[in-house]
């Protein structure tokens, strides 16, 4: 996967908004990322490690939140969660379904110490 | 401890998806179809890339070829220059994916106003590409049936969001063991009523109803 490209993101996206709150650093960095979205989140730790060095975000933790993949079934409207690999419907057994959640790939916050 | 708690909320794509969002003007504003053409390396890009042209070759469609590889050679770039249409070589630096700053780039180096229709030939890769929007109108991927027919389900994400769908190389079909049956229903799955077409860019078998399709698309 690309996770250099992804943490680099994270990095810039990170930095900017404390920047603007005029922090002195970034402790905690909370991203949200869906089932569906193909991240390792050992990987993105490890780029974070070296990428964020003598910047802002140097030392933060990055904390991941894993939201679950909701699906609904076009034909029956049964809503289910998918863990394992695709399924049709489990209530119908239609292959028309559609995914609802699953696929968020955001930075939720960061926390910051101010400068004193 | 941390003294202040600040809410973002943006996409980690955001910057990319911007940039996406101003190579699309860009073809727009001189009236040409883009295309992100991505799949699996060895499904038959390149050849199905040339079998459009030369498919095309009497209707005066000019049409410009981006082409990604992550090692720094030019033997697809080649082969498109060798069919008489410009083609610009981007060298990925070894990433595995296209992004929107590449095609921005590319686009530098070609005349858009006098095409009708841009091709991006994505890395070969069914993972990393889907993530990536760079800006085209139309998202297409290739699949050949000596992939297998389980693709579907083991690379679901660049099935989603997905305009176009090619099944390339159908006439080694007597040859293999692909349900179709069972390839189409992961597909309908993760993407319903998704545009299809069965092809071999080799025989030129099918070929036919994709070129409809594409006309229909062009500047008329």
């Amino acid at each position: 996967m690309h996770e250099l490209s992804v943490t680099e993101s994270i990095l810039e996206i990170a930095c900017r908004h404390a920047e603007q709150a005029q922090a002195a650093r970034v402790t905690d960095v909370h991203l949200v990322i869906g089932r569906l979205s193909s991240i390792i989140d050992d990987s993105v730790q490890f780029y974070w490690d070296l990428i964020s060095k003598e910047t802002l975000c140097e030392d933060a933790r990055l904390h991941f939140k894993r939201t679950p993949a909701i699906l609904t079934c076009q034909d029956c409207h049964q809503e289910f969660e998918l863990t394992t690999e695709l399924i049709p419907c489990p209530n119908c057994g239609s292959a028309r379904i559609r995914v609802l959640s699953g696929d968020e790939f955001n930075i939720e916050s960061i926390e910051i110490e101010r400068k004193s | 401890m941390s003294d202040k708690r600040i809410k973002i909320v943006e996409k980690i794509f955001d910057a990319n998806d911007r940039l996406a969002q101003q190579n699309r003007q860009r073809f727009d504003d001189s009236n040409t179809f883009a295309i992100n053409l991505m799949a699996s390396p060895g499904a038959g890009k390149t050849t199905f890339i040339l079998a459009t042209i030369n498919a095309m070759l009497d209707s005066n469609v000019r049409i410009g070829v981006i082409e990604g590889d992550t090692a720094p050679v030019t033997i697809d770039s080649d082969k498109i220059a060798a069919a008489g249409m410009p083609a610009i070589q981007v060298n990925t630096g070894g990433q595995c994916h296209m992004d929107a700053l590449m095609v921005e780039s590319a686009l530098e180096q070609l005349s858009l106003e006098e095409l009708d229709l841009v091709i991006v030939e994505n890395v070969g890769n069914l993972i990393c590409p889907a993530s990536f929007d760079l800006g085209t109108h139309s998202k297409i991927v290739i699949a050949s049936v000596p992939e297998g027919d389980d693709k579907p389900y083991k690379y679901p994400n660049i099935y989603r969001g997905l305009d176009v769908l090619i099944i390339n190389k159908i006439d080694l079909l007597p040859y293999l063991d692909f349900d179709m049956d069972y390839f189409r229903q992961g597909v309908e799955m993760l993407n319903p009523g998704l545009e299809t077409f069965a092809l071999s860019s080799k025989t030129g078998e099918g070929l036919e109803s994709w070129l409809t399709w594409l006309k229909n698309k062009l500047p008329q």
